[in-house]
């Protein structure tokens, strides 16, 4: 066995670098990634402004963003929705409450028939306007979506700033008085893990437990799943394992730990994503480094035709090692039972 | 030349171009050692990791914190383990003393 030396970077933009490629490492298990028949999933990044800027975002989101979906585009996303009656709508950004567009529509593709999912950061609940968010997700059954990265403050706080833990505890109590987060209920609230650095997560039920039990003991609080997410080696995260010198031990973990069964659970296989300009992606993360479906395909959400993308091919990259590593991970979390 | 190299870590299997049917069998038996059983995965890489301070070994050390970390272990945990193996070698090299009490008072009227 051999070091093998990573290509060099072209520049602090340049994607990151694995020493094998991702295509050439699913070959050599003998495994494809092609579509599934139908799209379950229409992903709508509706933005890049964030009342946050967490060390790990693989958006890149801030405060300081200004790209924002606009009701024009917002109308088109639920227009898809309606004519190819998809069943599920994943709304995701920055933080998507932020654009002056998301009530309606959320409030739309609910009446459409389809799954309302909010990738929501629980502290944007204390923005101006946006306190009876509990309320509103309620009357629109909305499945709420919220990323802690772990139950203590210290961990919580490196990673998405200052003071998020605390708020985020009393918005998980406000949405548990709510309603939300009850065993058997009706109102779904998931919360998402990431690693607090260059690792990967740990089993997603044996973390699920901890949780479980240290958010009841700790601050009383209730959730139903949790997911467990890698770090993406994308944006601002890249920048970190860069600043940090951590990117090529990194991508090698990702590398080594690539698990051919997670293949057939990737979210890329079920899921378009939109971006906040309309335009279409098989991930949000190739949205973020601007790699388009593959050619032929439609490209933006006006021309969005599901049977178009029914086996069709995905467009990869480096990055997709933080999918099929270990457990595998989605934005649903784990998707293979066994880690390698 | 420097005695440890972080890269040399990922260079373990290289211990293997001599006598390979040696390194394979230790292989499948470390790994075999890892898997979940009557100890989790977890508690194992705790153990892995206080042992690894025990030996003060530096691969093991590092593959061992991060082992930890994948398995969900938080610092004050990882760190009561450190404690743990610190404890150990602390109270051997202590009761130590009785052997030199016992060196002493042989020779002591």
């Amino acid at each position: 066995m051999t070091t093998k030396v990573l290509p060099a970077a072209a520049g602090a933009d340049a994607p990151a670098r694995a020493a094998v490629g991702f295509d050439e490492k699913l070959a050599a298990h003998g495994a494809s990634l092609r579509r599934a028949a139908s799209v379950d999933t229409l992903q709508v990044n509706v933005g890049k402004l964030c009342n946050q800027a967490c060390k790990h975002c693989h958006v890149d989101a801030s405060p300081r963003r200004t790209e924002v979906m606009t009701a024009e585009t917002a109308a088109q996303v639920v227009e898809a929705v309606r004519r190819w009656r998809i069943p599920t709508l994943d709304i995701t950004g920055g933080a998507p409450e932020l654009n002056p567009s998301f009530r309606r529509l959320v409030a739309e593709a609910r009446r459409a028939g389809a799954r309302v999912m909010v990738r929501h950061n629980l502290t944007v609940m204390f923005e101006p306007g946006q306190s009876d968010l509990p309320e509103f997700f309620r009357e629109h059954n909305v499945e709420v979506v919220s990323s802690l990265p772990y139950f203590l403050e210290q961990q919580t706080d490196a990673q998405r700033g200052p003071g998020v833990f605390g708020k985020s505890v009393e918005a998980l109590a406000r949405l548990n008085a709510a309603g939300y987060g009850r065993e058997g209920g009706p109102l779904v609230l998931n919360l998402v893990y990431n690693p607090v650095g260059a690792f990967l997560p740990p089993a997603q039920e044996a973390v699920e437990r901890d949780f479980r039990r240290e958010l009841e003991a700790r601050h009383g609080l209730v959730f139903n799943r949790l997911y467990t997410i890698t770090n993406m080696p994308i944006r601002r995260f890249l920048e970190y394992l860069r600043r940090s010198g951590n990117e090529e031990r990194y991508m090698r973990r990702l590398v080594e730990a690539f698990n051919p069964a997670t293949v057939g659970g990737l979210m890329c296989r079920n899921l378009v994503s939109v971006d906040w300009t309309g335009r279409l992606y098989d991930c949000d993360f190739n949205q973020m480094l601007e790699l388009g479906v593959p050619a032929g395909l439609p490209r933006t959400i006006v021309d969005f035709d599901p049977a178009a993308f029914a086996a069709a091919r995905v467009s990869t990259g480096p990055h997709c090692f933080g999918c099929t590593a270990g457990a595998g991970s989605s934005c649903g979390g784990a998707v293979a039972a066994n880690r390698p | 030349m420097a005695y440890y190299e972080e890269d040399d870590l990922g260079r373990f299997a290289e211990v293997g171009a001599h006598r390979p049917d040696l390194f394979e069998k230790f292989m499948a038996w470390y790994q075999a050692c890892q898997e979940d059983g009557a100890l989790s995965r977890r508690e194992k890489a705790l153990i892995g990791l206080a042992v690894a301070h025990a030996l003060q070994c530096p691969y093991c050390i590092d593959a061992y914190a991060q082992a930890c970390l994948e398995a969900g272990s938080n610092m004050e945990q990882m760190t009561e383990a450190i404690h743990m193996a610190s404890a150990l070698r602390g109270g051997a090299a202590l009761i130590h003393g009785l052997q030199a009490h016992n060196s002493v008072n042989k020779v002591s009227m």
